[in-house]
């Protein structure tokens, strides 16, 4: 099965029927997937168990990660996590509080790195070169993973040169022409543009915080990104915002492979083709997102989203 | 266990223990106030003393008297007035003058207090005039010129007749003819703008500080120059980059130590490496800039560390994000947030540096200075030195000097946070 077959796959179910040959998974008895050779999985473990169920692995993957391990010193906080990510998809990091998807989201830009404690092992490829290797260069990955944070994080600097700041580094633009151009496309693909087209020399931070949250988005496009991570990016924004950004994302979708953690289960219905299930740092589950609300394998992906805990 | 407290009991605790705690609200409000008052008090205090003792020396009192350019006594003649002018004797007709107008002053000793009326200073005064206007040779002018500090002293009221003769260096005599004077309106105060055009002098009533106020401005421009980017750039590198270890560790803890050697130390230190080493010029304003450099730097270093650290995280994860490298994160983005904590930091090291005397003395910067530097190299003291200095003449006219010293101390100090402030501004509002 393509991946782009997938995404451009109106019917879901039928999507999903696909996914589930894939990893056949009988009623009641969750199905385990085997990673690489080394990882064998072992029946009657506790409940989290070994490996993941549902389908994290996709044919042509833009992203993917194998057994990783991420440790905060003597804490682990991501264990053997293997997922692929597909091209021009959303997919959905869910879980609750502390089970490691944030950190596994900035795993996937070395964003991780900044803390001094952080050690990762496994491997994370992005088109097949592994990002973690010696000679990568991590302002390159960053330039083609880009990144959205929980908290809106405009520069203290006007809206133009929060956008224009990213494509100037890089040297995207070679005049101030194609500069304005690149910042007024973003701004627009961000669907800021109308609401601060007269006022693109203010002060970023003077927008509302739904503003300011697209003003980032826009940044992040603004250097032509082929993966977008974002970090709960409506948490902190009210139902109107986060609606728009919603709408944001699936529009951008089109471009972009989007990765988006999140705690709104809603949300990751809304937005997301293919949901993660995290707990306790362990991968429990993926598949597609509606296969996951609807008919989940793991009983703690049940318990999740049927609102038992979490 | 006790009984269980019922809810009405519970309100009636809290009740009772309200009062307790407003009153111990109030009185720490009230310390607080005293505190701040009593602070105030002392600088109002400092402040009135400074200003009422500093005062009379932004005015001068100048005596009017008829001045003959005598070519005779002065030993020139009008061809080649230009050459003999340096050397042509104007204290003559000044003495001529003051003998003209009091003619019935007889003796050596009497005629010798009389021309201690007039400053030393009115000799180059008329020179000035002469050469400005040649055509004054051999005529008889009214000429302004200035009084002795002596006898400035007593127009000023500072000096008066209930003061014992052998206590004052203004007699009787002296009060009389200045009586006098006044009373025919040849006296008059006038501001002392010799206070900020001249050095350093012998006569008080020719003292000024403008060598001074030079001296301090070279010196402080060598210690910015020197310490803010060094300073600044430590603390990036330290804050920013730097692997944290047992050696970055040991740095911090000696720059935190550095911060609290005394200053005469660095003193010593400029005296031994910039002048016996490195043989620098003595009393150069570059030396001095140096070793306050030195002294400057923990202070600039932790403050800027402090502003730098306190950039929120989330800054540097945006730049990061739209692939910044470290350096152009640093430097578009953190370092410019933390600009007014790093300005405020620097202007604190800096407003030490203005007031610092002590290592100034090691390095020779405590010279008797007449001509304004004009350089880094040249020969120069610095305010608080020269305050030193003046403090420490016996003549009574320095006093007053003195006081005014400090407040030209001051309106530098103002003036450098003045700066600051509309700096901080500026980086404040982007």
């Amino acid at each position: 099965m393509r991946v782009d077959a997938l995404m451009q796959d109106s019917d879901t179910q039928a999507a999903a029927d696909r996914a589930a040959q894939r990893a056949p998974a009988p009623a009641g008895q969750p199905a385990r997937v085997t990673i690489g050779q080394a990882h064998e999985a072992i029946p009657g473990q506790d409940e989290v168990g070994e490996g993941t169920v549902g389908a994290p692995f996709v044919d042509r993957a833009k992203m993917s990660a194998r057994q990783v391990n991420v440790y905060y010193g003597e804490k682990q906080a991501i264990v053997d996590v293997s997922l692929d990510i597909a091209e021009n998809e959303v997919i959905a990091m869910i879980g609750p509080s502390g089970c490691g998807k944030s950190t596994f989201l900035r795993s996937l830009n070395r964003m991780n790195e900044i803390i001094p404690y952080c050690r990762i092992d496994g491997s994370i490829t992005l088109d097949g070169e592994d990002i973690y290797a010696r000679g990568q260069d991590i302002v390159l990955l960053r330039a083609r993973v880009g990144m959205v944070f929980q908290k809106p994080n405009p520069f203290p600097k006007s809206i133009y040169e929060n956008v224009a700041y990213g494509p100037r580094i890089h040297g995207l633009a070679h005049s101030k022409a194609e500069l304005d151009e690149i910042v007024e496309m973003s701004l627009r693909r961000a669907g800021l543009f109308e609401e601060v087209k007269d006022q693109l020399d203010k002060p970023g931070t003077g927008l509302s915080g739904g503003q300011q949250q697209r003003l980032c988005i826009a940044r992040a496009i603004a250097v032509s990104p082929e993966v977008i991570l974002m970090d709960e990016p409506c948490s902190a924004l009210d139902p109107i915002a986060t609606a728009r950004i919603e709408e944001l994302i699936d529009e951008l979708r089109a471009k972009f492979t989007i990765v988006i953690v999140t705690h709104s289960m809603q949300q990751a219905a809304r937005v997301s083709q293919r949901t993660a299930y995290f707990h306790l740092g362990k991968l429990i589950e993926v598949g597609g997102t509606k296969e996951i609300f609807t008919t989940p394998q793991h009983r703690l992906t049940e318990n999740y989203i049927t609102g038992r805990f979490g | 266990m006790s009984e269980e407290l019922k809810s009405p009991e519970a309100t009636a605790i809290i009740r009772r223990s309200l009062r307790k705690r407003y009153a111990r609200e109030q009185r720490f409000r009230w310390y607080g106030r005293i505190a701040v008052a009593s602070g105030f008090a002392f600088l109002v205090l400092l402040l009135a003393d400074i200003f009422v003792k500093g005062a009379p020396a932004f005015s001068h009192q100048y005596l009017r008297l008829p001045v003959t350019f005598d070519s005779a006594v002065l030993g020139v003649d009008a061809t080649r007035l230009a050459e003999q002018a340096h050397g042509a004797d104007f204290a003559g007709i000044v003495r001529a003058g003051l003998r003209e107008h009091f003619p019935d002053v007889g003796g050596r000793e009497e005629k010798k207090q009389l021309y201690r009326l007039v400053s030393l200073s009115a000799e180059y005064q008329l020179r000035d005039m002469l050469l400005a206007d040649p055509q004054l040779l051999d005529s008889t002018v009214d000429v302004w010129l200035p009084a002795h500090s002596e006898a400035a002293g007593y127009l000023k009221g500072q000096v008066t007749r209930e003061v014992p003769q052998s206590e004052r260096r203004v007699n009787d005599q002296q009060m009389a003819w200045l009586d006098v004077l006044a009373q025919q309106g040849r006296t008059d105060a006038r501001f002392n703008w010799t206070f900020f055009t001249a050095g350093d002098s012998r006569e008080p009533e020719m003292a000024g500080i403008k060598a001074a106020l030079y001296g301090s401005f070279f010196t402080l421009l060598v210690t910015f120059c020197i310490a803010f980017p060094i300073g600044v750039l430590a603390a990036v590198y330290l804050q920013e980059f730097a692997p944290r270890n047992r050696l970055t560790d040991l740095i911090e803890i000696n720059i935190n130590n550095l911060a609290a050697v005394p200053s005469i130390v660095f003193g010593l230190l400029g005296l031994a490496v910039f002048i016996n080493f490195l043989e620098m010029p003595r009393s150069a304003p570059l030396v001095g800039g140096l070793v306050l450099a030195l002294m400057t730097l923990p202070t600039i270093i932790i403050t800027a560390r402090a502003a730098i650290g306190a950039v929120s995280p989330s800054i540097r994860e945006a730049a990061l994000g739209v692939g910044a490298s470290q350096l152009q994160t640093v430097f578009h983005h953190v370092v410019p947030v933390a600009m007014p904590g790093i300005l405020t930091g620097s202007i604190i090291g800096m407003a030490q540096a203005l007031g610092e005397t002590a290592p100034l003395l090691m390095i020779g910067m405590v010279a008797f200075i007449m001509e304004t530097p004009a350089g880094v190299t040249e020969p120069a003291t610095v305010l608080p030195v020269q305050i030193f200095l003046w403090a420490d003449s016996p003549e009574r006219g320095f006093t007053e000097k003195t006081s005014a010293a400090i407040i030209v101390l001051l309106g530098f100090l103002m003036a450098m946070n003045a700066l600051a402030i509309y700096l901080r501004r500026r980086f404040e509002r982007k």
